[in-house]
């Protein structure tokens, strides 16, 4: 790993109670570590607490145990230095595509005039130049994951946290996005906590691959390097046969959770 | 159907609606007339006791006041209506506290009121317009208590992790939610601005729409009265116009209301 630790997990355990005053364990003593410039994905059945783990990552949530630090600093509060791509819709459905973008700035005092033109310019960046003006209703799912990325990438995070942000998508418009986050990615190399249930998703954009088991009380299974040659393209990769075999290996730890996961839901929704 | 045979059907039914009203009240059938005129005067006594008003002018003070006393009751209904709405969403110990009797008041039928904003404020403008507050208040209550309540988690989320402090929250996110609410809910509320003014001046007024109905419903004026109807609902189909003008501008952003491209 080079470089200073951006997002440390240590033996993070997140608890709720439920509306029945039992205490649910969704995650049990999670370590991960994000280096500076990573790009790490996290895996796991559906269920199991990767999106949770994200959220203590963005001080949205407080472990119940363990701690997270950011750079080297115990987190209290919101974490000021991510930003955070949701899974569901998150723009501000009154405001146009460049007023979503331009929000960022102007709320840390950046004068409006400045604020919209730079918007103008991430808007272009991720290929929506022409649609400063519309409002999110008048956008596709794909072109409103644009202006998330934008509205997101303007503050210039340093730590970029992203919760299946492509799970709503289609496949080809999925691929699509991907090239467009590397393609950002690689212009500054932030750390990335990239949260998904696709694993040819997660083996195609990361560096690393980290398994999490089924839950409750999920952990973190597995940990894969993937030395993939960068720059990489998302829908090419999938050819190769490193990509396979990678595939193949982590598959076959990541399916029983999967299983596991499956028989879980499927018990609960008969209870 | 087209919109030319629409509109000619809709007239249609004017002019039957009309023709039936003026010949059941003017023309024996089987040597009796079937609505008395004293009860239901006829259309045209009707028409021309509304183009004298209009042409005499004295109308224009009567609508003048009921528009006055409607705008000052949505105005002053709106503003309490968003300030303890949004007081209440962002308090909920002070909402659960209050909740009781936010319903006794609401559950109340608001013309028993009238008597005693009568005695209040007098027969002149106001008490109508403490009637009409007492209906916009609950509308735009309502609508500002649920649209603080009802941001979804992810837009307030994403506006946390954006940076903005409380104060921006409330300006960028809460507070055009709510908005939106209460403009959903614009022609009920100023339609009910419109009601209180007039139940407010029928019930005890010297000027406005309603006063004049009641002066004729006095004297067994009935084609007043019907003439004053009539001259009540284009008054209102006017100001609703007027609304939706207003809405299709400040809701541009809505899926529903804005045209699609």
């Amino acid at each position: 790993m080079t470089g200073p630790t951006a997002v440390a997990l240590d033996n993070a355990t997140v608890a709720f109670r439920l509306a029945d005053g039992r205490v649910y364990t969704a995650v049990e003593q999670a370590n991960l570590a994000v280096a500076h410039g990573e790009f790490v994905a996290i895996v796991g059945p559906t269920g199991c607490g990767k999106s949770t783990l994200l959220n203590v990552a963005a001080g949205l949530l407080k472990p119940a145990a363990g701690t997270a630090r950011i750079f080297d600093k115990q987190l209290s509060g919101l974490n000021r230095d991510a930003g955070y791509l949701f899974q569901a819709d998150a723009l501000f459905p009154w405001k146009t595509a460049i007023d979503n973008v331009a929000i960022g700035l102007e709320i840390r005092g950046t004068p409006r005039a400045e604020a919209l033109a730079r918007a103008q310019k991430w808007l272009g960046s991720v290929g929506l130049g022409a649609f400063a003006n519309r409002y999110p209703h008048m956008l596709s799912g794909g072109q409103r994951k644009r202006v998330a990325l934008a509205q997101v990438l303007i503050r210039d995070p340093k730590i970029l946290l992203m919760d299946e942000p492509f799970g709503p998508l289609d496949a080809q418009t999925r691929q699509i996005m991907g090239n467009l986050l590397l393609e950002l990615w690689t212009a500054d190399r932030k750390a990335v906590l990239f949260v998904t249930h696709d694993l040819e998703e997660a083996i195609a954009l990361a560096d690393r691959v980290v398994i999490m088991s089924a839950g409750p009380g999920a952990r973190i299974i597995g940990d894969w390097r993937i030395a993939l040659p960068r720059p990489r393209d998302i829908s090419e990769i999938r050819m190769e046969k490193d990509f396979h075999a990678l595939h193949r290996e982590i598959w076959s730890v990541l399916k029983d959770e999967v299983m596991k996961g499956y028989v879980q839901s499927s018990q609960a929704g008969a209870a | 159907m087209s919109r030319v045979t629409l509109l000619s059907l809709q007239i249609l039914v004017a002019v039957v609606a009309l023709a039936l009203w003026q010949f059941l009240t003017s023309v024996p059938v089987f040597g009796k007339i079937l609505l008395p005129p004293f009860f239901f005067s006829n259309p045209v006594d009707v028409f021309s006791q509304i183009v004298n008003w209009f042409y005499t002018g004295v109308i224009w003070k009567h609508l003048a006041i009921t528009l006055w006393e409607s705008i000052l009751a949505f105005v002053i209904g709106s503003a309490a209506g968003i300030l303890v709405g949004f007081w209440f969403a962002r308090q909920p110990r002070v909402a659960a506290v209050f909740d009781p009797y936010v319903k006794m008041a609401n559950a109340l039928p608001r013309v028993v009121l009238a008597p005693i904003f009568a005695l209040w404020f007098g027969l002149g403008v106001w008490s109508k317009v403490a009637l009409g507050v007492t209906l916009v208040f609950f509308i735009v209550f309502f609508n500002v208590y649920q649209g603080v309540k009802e941001v979804p988690t992810t837009v307030l989320d994403n506006g946390r992790m954006l940076g903005m402090s409380e104060r921006q929250l409330m300006r960028h996110v809460y507070w055009p939610s709510a908005l939106s609410w209460m403009f959903s809910s614009l022609h009920t509320s100023v339609g009910f601005a419109v009601v209180g003014a007039v139940v407010g001046e029928y019930l005890g007024a010297a000027a406005g729409l309603g006063y004049l109905i009641q002066q004729a419903e006095g004297t067994f004026d009935v084609g007043g009265v019907f003439a004053g109807m009539f001259v009540l609902s284009a008054f209102v189909i006017l100001i609703d116009m007027a609304v939706t003008v207003v809405e299709k501008r400040l809701l541009v952003w809505r899926p529903t209301v804005a045209p699609r491209d």
